[in-house]
């Protein structure tokens, strides 16, 4: 269990908490690359900022042509998870309350699929420098790579929604990527866009797949749905999930069991 | 996928047909094939009652058949003698999948058909919540904000493995 290399940096951005972890030996440039990777992100994605390429979208300023390659790959993710959830995930509906929908333009608001995004990429960043074993946590939403150490796997908490010290269920494995949405942290955050209204029924989603983009957009579309999205997350391929109920119940698809710690 | 619930709980015996099904398939003997009515096979969110389907059981013959690769074919299970009463079930099946549930008996004699809708789509499992404390890495949860971080569990562990 020895760990001969660790390096934790820890930044607040996005308007949360990013954590990289590395278990080798590695430069400190490369911890800079990605750091300077996700300040990017905020230039191009933020909705707080007036500056920003979603900003600049949504007031019809820039053209979805003349936006960025990173721009215009995020909304054609989003459009595919919009498809896929029939509407559940959907971008020009302000998810987030700060988002005003402008006069005669819909709201722009990528967030619940960017961040997952952006940390695939940033772990493309890391690997490409010859290291192998690290996770990145953006303010909950999860990748990990590698190894903690040799023989070991990464095991992560799924946050338990009343009880911040402890957890509701572990998951382990090398290569991972947990997506969580959740309506517990930030108070009623998320408004659906089939409703208007914010949604009941599942207080926290988790999303265990191969991509955190995907699986960052489809735990957030399974919250919107409440208990009804757990039905309909059990048929998306190459993903599990766990949801909890609101009324403490922990619902889970049927192979969800693998990636569950001993 | 509540109103599966109670009928899972109200009828153990039916479960464990159930659960002898999916775990034996080879051991089965088949009705006809393929089903004889519509089956419900895909349950979208928004068509939450599968109303197709016999909703009446007769008594089935007990041919063996074998399904064509994909099509659906229902399968009986024996009447099981319960201290409530006589309990049968019959099941549809995709391949080896379940996709459909029914009672064909229930307890009290009552003439009652019950539709196991969480078995037309993926199998969800259910379970209470519990609070664990574990040995972990890290931690996913609903987002934070930078404020939130400062009282995280992930900022706990953050701490204590520097």
């Amino acid at each position: 269990m020895a760990i001969t290399s660790r390096t934790l940096r820890v930044e607040e951005i996005w308007g949360t908490a990013i954590g990289v972890d590395v278990r080798d030996p590695m430069l400190s440039r490369t911890l800079d690359d990605v750091f300077a990777w996700f300040h990017r992100v905020d230039d191009l994605f933020s909705t707080w900022r007036d500056d920003t390429e979603i900003s600049r979208l949504a007031r019809g300023e820039l053209r979805l042509n003349d936006a960025s390659i990173e721009v215009r790959e995020v909304l054609r993710l989003c459009d595919s998870v919009q498809a896929e959830s029939r509407g559940a995930f959907d971008i020009t509906f302000a998810a987030d309350p700060r988002v005003e929908p402008r006069p005669g333009l819909a709201a722009i608001d990528p967030s619940g699929l960017v961040k997952g995004w952006a940390l695939e990429r940033a772990a493309d960043i890391i690997s490409a420098d010859g290291v192998r074993n690290f996770t990145i946590n953006a303010g909950g939403d999860v990748l990990t790579r590698g190894r903690p150490a040799p023989g070991t796997n990464w095991r992560v908490g799924i946050q338990h929604p009343w009880t911040r010290a402890a957890v509701a269920a572990v998951v382990e494995g090398s290569r991972l990527a947990v997506a969580t949405s959740g309506r517990y942290e930030r108070g009623e955050h998320i408004i659906s866009p089939l409703t208007g209204t914010h949604p009941t029924g599942l207080i926290s989603v988790t999303v265990i797949g191969d991509d955190l983009a995907l699986a960052d957009g489809y735990a957030t579309a399974t919250v919107v749905l409440g208990c009804e999205g757990m039905d309909w997350i059990a048929t998306v391929p190459g993903v599990e999930a766990l949801g909890i109920t609101d009324d403490q119940r922990v619902i889970t698809t049927d192979h969800f069991d693998d990636f569950r710690a001993a | 996928m509540h109103r599966a619930i109670p009928v899972v709980a109200a009828t153990a015996g039916g479960v464990a047909l159930l659960a002898h099904f999916h775990t034996s398939p080879a051991s089965l003997k088949l009705a006809t094939s393929p089903a004889p009515g519509p089956t419900a096979t895909t349950v979208a969110p928004a068509a939450p009652e599968p109303t197709q389907g016999p909703t009446t059981a007769s008594r089935p013959s007990s041919t063996t058949t074998s399904a064509a690769p994909g099509a659906n074919h229902t399968v009986d299970g024996p009447v099981i003698n319960t201290d409530y009463g006589n309990v049968q079930v019959r099941v549809t099946l995709q391949g080896d999948r379940i996709v459909d549930a029914q009672a064909l008996q229930l307890p009290n004699d009552r003439p009652r058909s019950v539709r196991i809708s969480q078995y037309a789509g993926p199998m969800l499992r259910q379970e209470a919540l519990q609070a664990q404390n574990a040995n972990i890495d890290l931690v996913s949860g609903a987002t934070y904000t930078s404020e939130g971080y400062a009282q995280s569990l992930q900022r706990a562990l953050d701490q204590s493995n520097k």
